[in-house]
């Protein structure tokens, strides 16, 4: 009898405890190491570019919030700025406040889920996962006494938010940022300095800064490859421009440098909610729009900086209630665009923790 | 339409682009530029390449589809000048829509092209792996195609799952 | 957060006078217990009869007496063909199964409670808490529903090789209790190989684990089944180094043995080999697939490892089986180097067979504590560990506890001073050794520091980037 050498070829996913999802790796496999890495993505999409195109700008907002579910606030900000800017329509200073705050806010938590859901990948059994939900359950408490949801929150409008905070929402929230620094160090002590994560997640999917730049790379990736690029700053939108905030840089590129990356963004976020409740304008909180909104013919693109990177929403208009085009520039797709990369020659649990450490959600990869 | 806030005119960048490049680009308008199909790699590489135009990174790539023709739309984005340049392809023919990849140039667009692919139809030439991606190889329609509700014994939707066998197509 | 604003979930907080009542007449009960339990224990009621319940071996002595008197009025023919002694042999056998048995099947009850509570506690949320007191019925619920799951068995998987393996892996997990001495006449099999009948049955579970991976035409369940071998190939080396120093110092492969060598030398020989204490606890954790060495069923990257297709009862056995080693383990640490039923004279007046299982558990607990704190190593790191570090470590000190105890024959000083010496030499060499192996084999911390991620005020592409980079 003959023997041939076979590709082993393990199917990672679509129902794998790393995957976050219903995601699909092909993985062709020599022993513990990958050759060869294939994307099997189109579980979960719900066609929500077409469904945008039959019903109005205003109709469209809910549909954003269940592409990225991690970073709901995030996506209602992106496609209210994009028609904004396609309808003309100025938000008043207290709207433009109230969205930096929640924006900020779903990032923290987002952040929370996602270096959790790292360290898991890792290895750790869900200790530093549960740890990080106790501070995003917090986060979620908040939104649900603002708008009523806790994931889905539907909360930005075309022209403002939609609702101004309870007068119970101020305590409960400087209580929550004068708790989280000290919490975020608790992740410090117990994650950054040990020495098996060390081992586990440095020099692994190392990314160059050029090969971030050229990849469409976005967000806490590019940063960790040492590029110095967040919208916030370079682009300032909202009320950006008005706050004292720096940006975390890596250095070398690998699963550590995002993960810190991460971590530090939840502490500038922080600082940049303090800031924004003590500098908070009185006033309307929405400007009204008509229930139909009809913009010119033309086209806008806007982007936000969201949880995950560079969220832009392309929307065209034909003059009619309705967006002609509606594209949503989606960073956990184009994240994955140099996984291959990554992986690729690596071991298994190498490419595990690179996946994790990608911070992808399913719903915004297929849409 | 006002530009975004940091965008380039796309009558200066016209301007650029047709010295270095002659007869690619076709239309200017204070947004965007707008390329021929069969010179995108050489736009794209100038761009790049350029230190004044510096577009280092491919933002955003999406398809428009305007009944007649298609317009691939780019985004070009310049992390050390921090602007922005939108660029158009407008390709004719409805049926059979091609466009040059831009992988060569960007490696960011390998997944962006697959999906205007999956979803619109337009073919890349140059693309190193464009099959469907959200939807199946095999399916026999583009959804984000304006004619797609209007195909003639089309239903979106599975009757039934795409290699079951033994059951009869709705 | 207001109760106004979040009507679904007010806590209600319901105090009631009767649970107060209740727990004060059980705290008074208990009281009155202890103090009338002390009173007999001191005044010497107990001594020498067989419910004496701090030393439950006596009671053995009394019934083995008995059982020889029995044994007298037999036949002669049966004796001439069985022995002289068999109903004491069949009745102990009988016996100590019994006791084995039951008192595996109720630890792997309690375990499955005992563990997700920890891990729960260790992770700011309740654990099981909703069957019974306290979930104390969790596990009960659990087996009943594993029992009625159905069993799936994969297309193309080798239908026997596919039932054996849960059996098989059941049984060493059982025979490993055989040899602990619970207390000074308390151990089911006293055998004088003691050491070599733990490291032969427990490298046999490697042999059904393998079958599992094998016969379940899995992808994930092989490559875990891979991954368990090579493990457990490595681990063992290391495992039974460390306890050559045991029989080394003790002169002893026998268990009771060596829990009475540390009882007359009044020391614990983790004191006096931390390195072999170090070695045997980690090479174990490999060995039971438990957190930071999970990786044969590391859930994040090959679902569940070897045990992926199994269901029901099936996966049942294997998750119990695991469980019930951590245990095994606690007790193996705590006979070997934590003194086993001993605690420096404090076992006259507790039941030594509780301080055992004291120690047993808290070599468990420490077991769900690395559990719930570590990440996973990589199998190659894993690996070089065992080879690289363990192993050449583990042989130098083997090396230096035979010179110890060669010098200890040929010399005549008090035991206190010599088993001082040998410490503290043992501790000076377990310092010196691993910082000198590491840097010999490269391994500079200071060197490599970990850089924290930088503050850019400035936003840029690659151009800022290596300005960032040359700063």
């Amino acid at each position: 009898m003959t023997t041939a050498n076979e590709p082993y070829v393990l199917n990672i996913g679509p129902q794998h405890p790393s995957t976050h999802g219903v995601f699909r790796l092909r993985v062709v496999m020599d022993g513990e190491r990958i050759q060869d890495i294939d994307m099997v993505i189109g579980y979960l999409h719900r066609s929500m570019e077409k469904l945008a195109e039959e019903r109005t700008y205003t109709q469209n907002i809910p549909f954003t919030d269940r592409t990225d579910y991690l970073a709901a606030m995030s996506n209602n900000l992106g496609y209210c700025l994009a028609a904004e800017r396609l309808a003309g329509v100025e938000v008043p200073e207290r709207a433009s406040y109230l969205r930096v705050i929640f924006a900020e806010l779903q990032r923290i938590a987002s952040h929370s889920m996602g270096n959790g859901t790292f360290i898991n990948d890792a290895g750790a059994w869900s200790t530093p996962l549960m740890y990080m939900f106790r501070e995003r359950e917090k986060i979620l408490d908040l939104f649900e006494m603002t708008c009523g949801a806790r994931l889905t929150t539907n909360y930005m409008r075309i022209g403002g938010v939609a609702f101004d905070p309870p007068n119970e929402f101020y305590p409960a929230v400087n209580a929550l940022i004068d708790e989280l620094p000290d919490r975020i160090d608790e992740y410090t002590e117990l994650l950054v300095d040990n020495e098996i994560l060390l081992a586990r997640t440095r020099n692994v999917g190392v990314l160059s800064a050029a090969d971030a730049i050229n990849g469409s790379i976005t967000g806490p990736m590019l940063r960790a490859s040492g590029v110095p690029w967040d919208l916030r700053k370079a682009e300032p939108y909202c009320s950006y421009d008005r706050f004292d905030f720096d940006i975390p840089v890596g250095h070398v590129g690998d699963c550590y440098d995002r993960f810190m990356v991460r971590l530090e963004e939840m502490r500038q976020s922080v600082r940049i909610i303090r800031q924004a409740l003590e500098d908070l304008p009185s006033g309307p909180h929405k400007t009204e729009i008509p229930l139909a909104l009809r913009p010119e013919p033309g086209e806008a693109y806007a982007r936000v900086e969201g949880p995950r990177g560079e969220l832009g929403f392309y929307v065209v208009s034909d003059g009619g209630p309705a967006p002609y085009r509606f594209h949503i520039r989606a960073p956990s797709l184009i994240n994955l665009s140099l996984l291959r990369q990554m992986a690729v020659g690596a071991s298994l649990p190498d490419a595990i923790v690179t996946l994790g450490s990608t911070d992808i959600v399913v719903g915004e990869i297929d849409r | 339409m006002p530009r975004g806030p940091r965008q380039l005119d796309g009558h200066e960048v016209a301007r650029l682009l047709s010295a270095a490049v002659p007869g690619a680009v076709t239309v200017a308008t204070d947004e965007w530029v707008e390329i021929q199909p069969g010179r995108v790699v050489d736009v794209m590489r100038w761009l790049h390449d350029d230190a004044e135009m510096d577009a280092a990174q491919l933002s955003n790539l999406c398809g428009v589809d305007r009944y007649d023709h298609f317009e691939i739309v780019y985004h070009l984005q310049s992390l050390d000048q921090n602007h922005q340049i939108v660029v158009k392809a407008r390709l004719t023919d409805h049926e059979a829509a091609s466009v040059q990849s831009c992988f060569p140039v960007y490696t960011g667009a390998l997944l962006q092209e697959r999906e205007v692919y999956d979803l619109m139809g337009i073919h890349f030439d140059g693309h190193p792996d464009l099959r469907r991606m959200f939807l199946w190889e095999g399916y026999p329609a583009f959804p984000l195609r304006k004619d797609f509700l209007q195909i003639v014994d089309h239903h979106p939707g599975l009757p039934h799952f795409p290699f079951e066998t033994g059951k009869q197509e709705r | 957060m207001s109760a106004a604003l979040d009507p679904i979930r007010v806590r209600v907080r319901v105090t009631s006078p009767r649970l107060a009542v209740t727990l004060g007449i059980v705290l008074v009960l208990f009281g009155a217990a202890s103090i009338g339990i002390a009173y007999v224990v001191v005044s010497g009621m107990l001594d020498g009869h067989w419910y004496d319940f701090r030393d439950l071996g006596l009671g053995m002595a009394h019934l083995r007496e008995w059982l020889n008197e029995v044994n007298a009025g037999q036949p002669a023919a049966l004796s001439a063909f069985l022995g002289d002694q068999w109903i004491s042999y069949i009745t102990g056998a009988l016996l100590g199964a019994t006791g084995i048995l039951t008192f595996f099947g109720l630890l792997l009850l309690i375990l499955v409670w005992v563990e997700r509570r920890l891990i729960g506690r260790i992770q700011v949320r309740k654990g099981p808490n909703r069957v019974g007191p306290f979930g104390l019925l969790q596990p009960v619920a659990d087996a009943l529903k594993l029992i009625q799951k159905e069993v799936l068995i994969p297309i193309g998987a080798d239908r026997f090789m596919f039932y054996l393996p849960p059996v098989l892996v059941f049984i060493p997990g059982l025979l490993v209790w055989a040899v602990v001495p619970w207390a000074p006449n308390m151990n089911y099999l006293d055998t004088n190989v003691g050491v070599i009948y733990l490291i032969a049955i427990s490298s046999t579970a490697t042999l059904a684990i393998f079958m599992a991976g094998w016969a379940s035409n899995n992808h994930y369940a092989l490559l875990g089944a891979m991954r368990t071998v090579a493990m457990m190939i490595s681990y063992e080396i290391p495992l039974s180094l460390a306890l050559l120093m045991v029989v080394l110092m003790t002169g002893s492969m026998q268990l009771s043995t060596i829990v009475q060598w540390q009882v007359d030398h009044h020391v614990w020989l983790g004191m006096l080999m931390p390195l072999a204490l170090f070695t045997f606890f980690f090479s174990s954790t490999a060995e039971l697939n438990r957190t930071p060495n999970d990786i044969a069923e590391a859930e994040s990257e090959i679902v569940a490892g070897f045990h992926t297709e199994y269901s029901g009862m099936k996966f049942g056995l294997f998750y119990a089986v695991e469980l019930g080693n951590a245990v095994a383990v606690g007790a193996f640490v705590a006979a070997f180097f934590l003194g086993g039923w001993s605690l420096f004279g404090l076992e006259t007046w507790i039941p030594p067979y509780l301080i055992f299982a004291a120690k047993a558990f808290g070599g468990y607990f420490v077991l769900v504590w690395l559990r719930g704190t570590l990440p996973r190593f990589r199998l190659d790191q894993l690996m070089s560990f065992a080879w690289k570090y363990l192993i050449p470590i583990s042989l130098l000190q083997v090396l230096l506890v035979a010179i110890e105890v060669t010098a200890m024959r040929y010399m005549h000083f008090p035991d206190f001073v010599e088993l001082s010496l040998v410490g503290a030499a043992n501790l000076a060499f377990t310092i010196f050794i691993v910082r000198a192996w590491a840097t010999f084999l490269g391994y500079r911390p200071e060197r490599e520091q970990v850089l924290k991620p930088t503050m850019a005020k400035q936003m840029g592409g690659l151009r800022a980037a290596e300005e960032m980079r040359t700063r």
